[in-house]
C-alpha cells in the first residue's frame, strides 16, 4: 500500500458518532507512514475524553489490514498538533450539514447558521449536546433544533 | 501517545516525584469532580442541565484519564487502578470537590469557582517544562472553556433571579468558603514544580487572580465579598480528607471491587 491508498482506505473510516463523516473529513489523520507492510498512522484525538476512541482505533486497524496487503498497523494519539475544528475539511463541513450538524463557523463564537434553512442568528439552547463536541441550537425561521459542532 | 524526551527527566529523583505528585492532584481532582458531576444525571432540574452534566463529567473523566495515563508511563499503575484502588489517605483531590452536591445552587457555585481556579492552573502549565503536559493542557483548556462558560451563565442566572435562588446561593458561598484554602495549597512540592518550569504560577499567585475574577463575578450579582479566604485545618492534597470522601469512593469503586481482573 502506498501513502496515498492508506489516505483513500482511511476516507471509508468513519467518525462512529457521525456516520457520513470520515476521520479524514474530521481532520483526525495527521500523519501516515508506511514502511515494509507496516502502516503508522497518527491520529489527533478531537476531544481528549473522546469514548469513540478505542473503536475509532480498531476501525483503522480493520480497514487498513483488509485485503492482506498490510501486515501491521500502528494507531497513535497525539495532542501535538492539537485537533481544533479548523482541521474539519471543506467536504467533511459539507457532509456535517448533510447529517443536520452544522460546521463551527469561522471567526468569533457565533452560532452557526442553521443547516436546514440557512438562517443565521440561532438560539443556544444548551452548549452540551448528545455528544461532548456538540451544541444544540435553535433556528427560529424553520422552528427546527439543530446541532452543531463545537468550535474548540 | 508520543512523548518527548525532556533532558530534566534525567535530572533526578526531584523532578520525577514533583511531577507525580503533581499529575496526581490534577487526575484527582478532575476524576472526583466528574463523579459529582455524574451523580446528577436524570435529577438535575431541567433536561439541559442533565445533558450538560453528563458530558461534563465525561470530559472531566476524560481529563482525569489523560493525567493517569502520564502517571502510567511514569511507572505508575495502569490508569484503571490508580482510579479505582488507591485507598483515601493516598487521594490528592481538593476537599471541596468530594463534599456532596447539595443542591443545585451549591452544584454550580462549587463548579464555577473550580472552573476558574482551573483555568489558571491549566494557563500555568501552557508552558511547562514536561512536554506532553504542556501539549495536553493546551488541548483541555479549549475544552474547559465550554464548562467555563455554561457555569458563568448558570451561576448568573440563579444569582440574579432573586428569592429562594438568591437565598440559596447565599448559602452555597458561605458553604463552599471555608474549603477555598485547601483548593489553592498545590501540595508538598510547589517550589520544586516552579523551579523545574513544570508550572509557572504558585498557588497563592492562583488564588490572587482567582480573588480578581470572583470578586468581579459577586459584584456582578450584587453579592458582598464573604472576607478572607480562611487557612484549611485538612490538606486534601496530602490525603488528609474529611469524611465525605469515603461514601463517594465506596460508589465509584463498587463495580471494580467486585473483580479487580476482569476485563471490560
Amino acid at each position: 500500500m502506498t501513502e496515498t491508498e492508506v489516505w483513500d482506505a482511511l476516507k471509508e473510516v468513519t467518525d462512529p458518532e457521525i456516520p457520513t463523516v470520515s476521520v479524514v473529513d474530521m481532520g483526525m489523520v495527521n500523519r501516515v507512514k508506511v514502511s515494509d507492510g507496516t502502516v503508522e498512522v497518527e491520529m489527533l484525538p478531537t476531544f481528549v475524553g473522546c469514548p469513540a476512541l478505542d473503536l475509532i482505533r480498531k476501525q483503522v486497524e480493520q480497514r487498513l489490514l483488509k485485503g492482506g496487503i498490510v501486515r501491521e498497523v500502528q494507531v497513535t494519539f497525539l495532542f501535538d498538533p492539537p485537533w481544533t475544528s479548523d482541521r474539519i475539511t471543506d467536504e467533511g463541513k459539507q457532509k456535517l450539514k448533510q447529517f443536520g450538524i452544522a460546521p463551527p463557523v469561522e471567526g468569533p463564537a457565533e452560532p452557526p447558521p442553521c443547516p436546514y434553512c440557512g438562517q443565521a442568528g440561532a438560539d443556544v439552547i444548551n452548549l452540551f449536546g448528545p455528544t461532548a463536541c456538540r451544541v444544540i441550537y435553535y433556528c427560529k425561521r424553520c422552528h427546527q433544533p439543530f446541532e452543531g459542532m463545537k468550535k474548540v | 501517545m508520543k512523548m518527548e524526551q525532556d533532558t530534566r527527566i534525567t535530572d533526578g529523583q526531584k523532578f520525577e516525584t514533583a511531577l507525580k505528585y503533581w499529575l496526581a492532584c490534577l487526575a484527582d481532582d478532575e476524576l472526583t469532580l466528574g463523579h459529582r458531576d455524574s451523580e446528577w444525571l436524570g435529577l438535575c432540574p431541567d433536561i439541559e442541565g442533565d445533558v450538560a452534566f453528563s458530558s461534563i463529567a465525561q470530559d472531566e473523566v476524560g481529563h482525569a484519564v489523560f493525567y493517569f495515563d502520564l502517571l502510567h508511563q511514569l511507572g505508575e499503575g495502569d490508569p484503571d487502578r490508580l482510579a479505582f484502588s488507591r485507598d483515601q489517605h493516598l487521594r490528592r483531590n481538593a476537599i471541596l470537590l468530594e463534599r456532596p452536591n447539595g443542591d443545585w445552587a451549591y452544584s454550580i457555585l462549587r463548579h464555577y469557582f473550580y472552573d476558574l481556579f482551573d483555568d489558571l492552573r491549566l494557563q500555568s502549565m501552557e508552558s511547562s517544562s514536561y512536554a506532553p503536559l504542556r501539549q495536553g493542557t493546551q488541548k483541555i483548556r479549549r475544552e474547559e472553556y465550554y464548562h467555563l462558560l455554561h457555569m458563568k451563565t448558570l451561576f448568573s442566572r440563579l444569582g440574579s433571579a432573586g428569592g429562594q435562588a438568591r437565598e440559596r446561593m447565599e448559602e452555597a458561598l458561605l458553604k463552599v468558603w471555608p474549603d477555598l484554602g485547601d483548593l489553592f495549597d498545590f501540595g508538598p512540592y510547589e517550589k520544586e514544580l516552579l523551579e523545574f518550569g513544570i508550572i509557572s504560577l504558585s498557588g497563592s499567585e492562583v488564588r490572587r487572580r482567582w480573588e480578581e475574577q470572583v470578586r468581579d463575578a459577586l459584584l456582578s450579582i450584587g453579592f458582598e465579598w464573604p472576607g478572607e479566604i480562611p487557612s484549611s485545618s485538612r490538606s486534601g492534597r496530602r490525603g488528609e480528607h474529611s469524611s465525605d470522601l469515603q461514601p463517594l469512593l465506596d460508589t465509584l469503586c463498587e463495580v471494580y471491587a467486585i473483580d479487580s481482573n476482569a476485563r471490560w
